[in-house]
């Protein structure tokens, strides 16, 4: 009686602990993301501000370029879009969308850069599943999140607020956007903020 | 101690089953269930309220059940979702092949529903790529909930009752084959041959 009772409780657990994703059946691309759940808003501390000249940085992009805010200065307004990790659920919704909103970005002579910390070979493998983007996709891997805390959003646990940051050709900042990270941006909020310039 | 197991036994069947009822009531209807009540804002654009069958002044929303037709495709689409951009112009296809055909264009009447969207990033969406049928947004996930979080594209096919349910006859994921393979299968799932 006691063994059966026991392999019925180890039994009676394991569905509780497996009900919950079996009854969604498997997704190739849902398996793919890890979800980590619930997350603090905000974790951090700004550093810049709106009116302010905007931290320089040199990244290198997936396409193997390095990619300098300063190569814009005189020529683009730019937008950079930080995003806090690969291969997690709000951030593989984001970026995807970006690619049917060039033409906002243009017609604001604006420049979208991605940005998060993970690696180059990640964010290689992470960003071939969304297609094709317009746009350059930048590691600020290492020093780690060095360009994230020089603005100021990156979280305690190393990984990047999701945010963004409109910067005019002067390229002084004219307005910052710092997501709940749990949620995506609207796009319309990055058509009001792309006025700024 | 048999008493102990059993009571820790009693307690975790308890937390199964609530946990087995959770998951129920956020699964996704199947063929051969109800589909979720669900409210939708009444189209602006007064040819998408001809589409439907609403009346002029039939007020702010409305429900599938409204909808004049035995037959309604839904699509939860997203403006983020790869799958949603690139099968577009194949929707779009699909609903003029409908609206041509006589056999279907008055049984069977399409509408995507945005997931997470919101009207501003819906109408985005339906300006890329000139969708003429109704698009509505579901800015909250409410809807999107109902239906089990469904990734998207996600096709519903629904029949409504003498009774006013809306029933589920076809519930499938798209993206891993075209949309159009996967609306020709709900056609004929419906019964519904072209003339």
């Amino acid at each position: 009686m006691k063994k059966l009772s026991a392999i019925l409780l180890v039994i009676s657990m394991a569905g509780c602990l497996c009900t919950g994703t079996a009854a969604r059946g498997a997704d190739t691309l849902k398996d793919n993301i890890y979800d980590p759940g619930h997350l603090k808003p905000v974790d951090s501390q700004l550093k810049v501000e709106v009116g302010q000249t905007a931290p320089d940085f040199a990244l290198p992009s997936v396409a193997g370029k390095t990619v300098r805010l300063s190569d814009f200065r005189g020529k683009k307004n730019v937008v950079l879009s930080f995003v806090p990790a690969a291969w997690t659920p709000v951030c593989s919704d984001q970026w995807p969308g970006y690619k049917i909103a060039h033409d906002l970005f243009k017609q604001h002579d604006a420049v979208l850069l991605g940005i998060t910390v993970d690696n180059i070979p990640t964010l290689f493998a992470w960003t071939r599943q969304m297609g094709q983007l317009w746009f350059p996709v930048l590691s600020d891997f290492w020093p780690h999140g060095e360009t994230a805390d020089a603005y100021g959003i990156l979280r305690s646990d190393g990984t990047s607020e999701r945010a963004l940051f409109f910067i005019n050709r002067e390229g002084v900042i004219t307005h910052i956007h710092v997501e709940n990270i749990n949620l995506r941006p609207k796009l319309e909020t990055i058509v009001e903020a792309l006025k700024s310039f | 101690m048999i008493h102990r197991y059993l009571h820790i036994f009693l307690f975790s069947l308890i937390l199964l089953l609530a946990s087995v009822t959770a998951s129920h009531s956020q699964e996704t209807p199947k063929a051969g269930e109800k589909f979720p009540p669900v409210t939708l804002p009444a189209p602006d654009n007064p040819a998408h309220r001809e589409y439907l069958g609403l009346p002029e002044d039939g007020g702010e929303t409305f429900s599938l059940s409204d909808i004049r037709a035995p037959v309604i495709i839904v699509e939860i689409f997203s403006m983020y979702c790869p799958h949603c951009q690139r099968e577009a112009p194949a929707l779009n296809k699909f609903y003029e092949r409908l609206e041509r055909t006589g056999g279907l264009r008055d049984k069977v009447k399409l509408i995507g529903i945005g997931a997470g969207n919101s009207a501003y990033e819906v109408e985005h969406f339906r300006k890329t790529y000139d969708i003429p049928f109704p698009l509505f947004p579901d800015g909250d996930f409410s809807i999107h909930k109902k239906v089990g979080e469904v990734r998207t594209p996600y096709f519903f096919g629904l029949k409504k009752t003498a009774t006013g349910t809306v029933d589920v006859f076809f519930s499938e994921l798209g993206g891993a084959k075209d949309a159009a393979e996967v609306l020709d299968e709900l056609l004929k799932v419906a019964g519904l041959e072209e003339k």
